[in-house]
């Protein structure tokens, strides 16, 4: 049995004219696991973190952490730890009285409270910091005392609703670093929300792709860079080339009026419009004979630094083409007719018919 | 150059205004022996036992008034905050009632329901008792502290620390009185200090109410004395600056307040 349980989650908010947050949410997470929830704001992620937290109750469905039924359980019972991206902390207290918080209200013994204190501020690196108060520390440092304050009272499940976005780049990238870091050593359970694609590829053992309240897509990291399930998750995880193909049979699909082949079997019928997706960076500048061949031609060139990025246009529709750049890359001229290629298994077809 | 002058010679005229009469008082209560600058009168003041027993009452009030006050409104106005947003403009315009309403017609409409037994004779007539004179000072000490409550609440980012607070454990009496009020100290501080001067120096209610109030008595002396008015107003201005001063010491000293500033 799974360690937290979402099952048909349902949240409506507002009266009359009410609107729905998340629809028929379920997901299994499993002891120690790291989930993110992936999406734009608006997709219900930072809704169904509340939820789990305690801060909203779901319309329907229900959520059990540990084999008990958590829905109608008030926050301050359910031991979730939860970081905000406003830090949060309480400005008038310290450092160290900030983490031991949680620990007075559970009613901890003083020596066990100065010595959980003193094993947390070690944790995050702030060992010298604990008599500061929250305004003498930088946005990165803040961030720690909070995660430090939501792990200390041992929450069952950790949750964090886009901690980093209130920092600078740099230490955006440290410090998650450090929270993959402590969570793996303390085998919290934890479910992070964010809408950064990098975050969540590199932190997550799973993510959660979401739209418009719905789940697109939970998979491993790989998986959804690598075969994303739906259009919109395509054109979430970064620059994907989207194109509309018309299947002619289970492996070939027309394309501008040229044929090209799939690997995979294609689960739509003969003649229907399908939405293909073709990495930039799998599509090659050279026709070495094998694979696809594809016509087109070159409207601009744009210089990326590590990248080198070729637009192309065959028939009526564009796509991108990335290549390394290195001082040696011939190039071709803006203008002229270029074949490239690509494996069969670079084009992706994805699962839903296309409407329009 | 020409301009500044201007400005400066307006500072000085404004000054005066506010500064002469108040010079005016201090030398004449300074005045009671012809010919010498002398004491005297405050002797008089403070020897009076009737200014030490009046003096304290209205301290008891002033200091009930702030107490209830804050454990009524405090939360409140965390409540509207919290969960009903759209009431704050509703609670902003009760807030102005007391400034409304002259106090005369409030002390009038509590004599009239209050000099009635209450609850069907369970509780005797409220009017002969101090509650009545605290809960009306809280009337006219209402839109002080609200709006001071008010102001604190939204510098903090009420919201994010409630459930900050809860994701900790904590129930709703430890999120107000550990989180809430700690946040908010300058704030109530300001609240109750005002409130303070109000009650302290307030006329109207406690002598309708015939009540053995400061500020009926220092009516009393002003119509039956010479110099000690003069003195006893030096006195309570004295107090009133002593409050603003112990406003101004508290919000500069408490720890976290540069955050809030920083975080407005």
């Amino acid at each position: 049995m799974a360690f937290l349980e979402l099952t048909h989650i349902r949240k409506e908010f507002g009266g009359a004219n009410k609107a729905v947050a998340v629809r028929d949410f379920n997901l299994q997470v499993q002891k120690g696991e790291f989930v993110s929830f992936l999406g734009t704001s608006g997709c219900g992620k930072t809704t169904t973190l509340r939820m789990i937290a305690g801060f909203e109750t779901p319309t329907q469905g229900t959520i059990t952490i540990n084999g008990k039924d958590v829905t109608s359980v008030p926050p301050n019972k359910r031991n979730v730890g939860m970081v905000f991206q406003s830090y949060a902390l309480f400005p008038h207290m310290s450092v160290s009285d900030n983490i031991a918080f949680g620990l007075k209200i559970a009613r901890q013994s003083s020596s066990d409270m100065k010595q959980r204190v003193s094993e947390m501020l070690q944790l995050i690196g702030l060992e010298q910091m604990g008599s500061r108060y929250p305004h003498q520390l930088s946005g990165g440092q803040q961030q720690r005392v909070a995660l430090a304050r939501a792990i200390a009272i041992r929450p069952q499940v950790l949750l964090l609703d886009e901690p980093l976005s209130a920092l600078d780049a740099k230490i955006r990238v440290s410090l998650r670093e450090e929270i993959r870091g402590i969570q793996k050593r303390l085998n919290i359970t934890t479910i992070y929300v964010t809408h950064d694609l990098e975050e969540a590829l590199s932190l997550s053992d799973r993510v959660v792709v979401m739209n418009a309240g719905n789940i697109e897509q939970v998979g491993t990291p790989f998986e959804i860079y690598n075969f994303p399930a739906t259009p919109f998750v395509a054109s979430f995880v970064g620059t994907l080339n989207q194109l509309k193909a018309t299947v002619r049979d289970a492996h070939t699909i027309v394309f501008e009026g040229q044929t090209l082949q799939v690997a995979e079997p294609i689960a739509q019928k003969p003649g229907e419009v399908v939405d293909i997706a073709i990495r930039p960076e799998m599509i090659l500048l050279t026709h070495t004979g094998q694979g696809n061949a594809l016509k087109a031609r070159v409207t601009e060139i744009t210089f990326l630094g590590a990248v080198v990025r070729v637009q192309l246009k065959a028939g009526q529709t564009v796509f991108d083409l990335d290549v390394f750049n290195n001082p040696n890359l011939k190039l071709p001229e803006v203008g002229s007719e270029a074949t490239v290629s690509f494996a069969p298994e670079a084009v992706r077809v994805m699962g839903g018919v296309v409407s329009s | 150059m020409r301009q500044k002058l201007w400005s400066w010679l307006w500072v000085v005229l404004g000054a005066l205004y506010f500064v002469v009469p108040l010079y005016a008082t201090a030398d004449f209560s300074l005045r009671a022996q012809k010919g010498v600058l002398s004491l005297r009168a405050y002797e008089n003041v403070f020897k009076d036992p009737k200014f030490a027993e009046s003096f304290l009452f209205s301290l008891q009030m002033a200091v009930l008034t702030i107490l209830v006050s804050l454990i009524l409104i405090v939360p409140t106005a965390y409540w509207v905050q919290l969960r009903l947003p759209k009431l704050r403009r509703v609670m902003e315009f009760l807030t102005l009632f007391p400034f409304v309403v002259p106090a005369v017609v409030l002390a009038f409409g509590l004599i009239r329901i209050y000099s009635r037994p209450q609850l069907g004779g369970l509780l005797p007539p409220l009017l002969n008792t101090p509650a009545l004179l605290v809960a009306s000072y809280m009337v006219l000490a209402l839109p002080y502290v609200y709006r001071a409550t008010d102001t604190g609440l939204r510098a903090i980012d009420v919201h994010t620390l409630t459930e900050a607070a809860q994701s900790l454990g904590a129930g709703w009496a430890t999120i107000l009185f550990r989180v809430i009020f700690p946040n908010l100290r300058v704030a109530l501080l300001s609240g109750a200090f005002l409130t303070f001067a109000t009650v302290m120096g307030e006329f109207t209610l406690a002598s309708l109410l015939v009540k053995p109030a400061f500020g009926p008595y220092m009516q009393l002396l002003a119509s039956s004395k010479v110099y000690e008015p003069s003195a006893i107003a030096v006195i309570s201005f004295s107090l009133t600056w002593a409050c603003i001063g112990i406003i101004q010491l508290v919000g500069r000293r408490s720890p976290g307040q540069a955050q809030l500033a920083a975080t407005k």
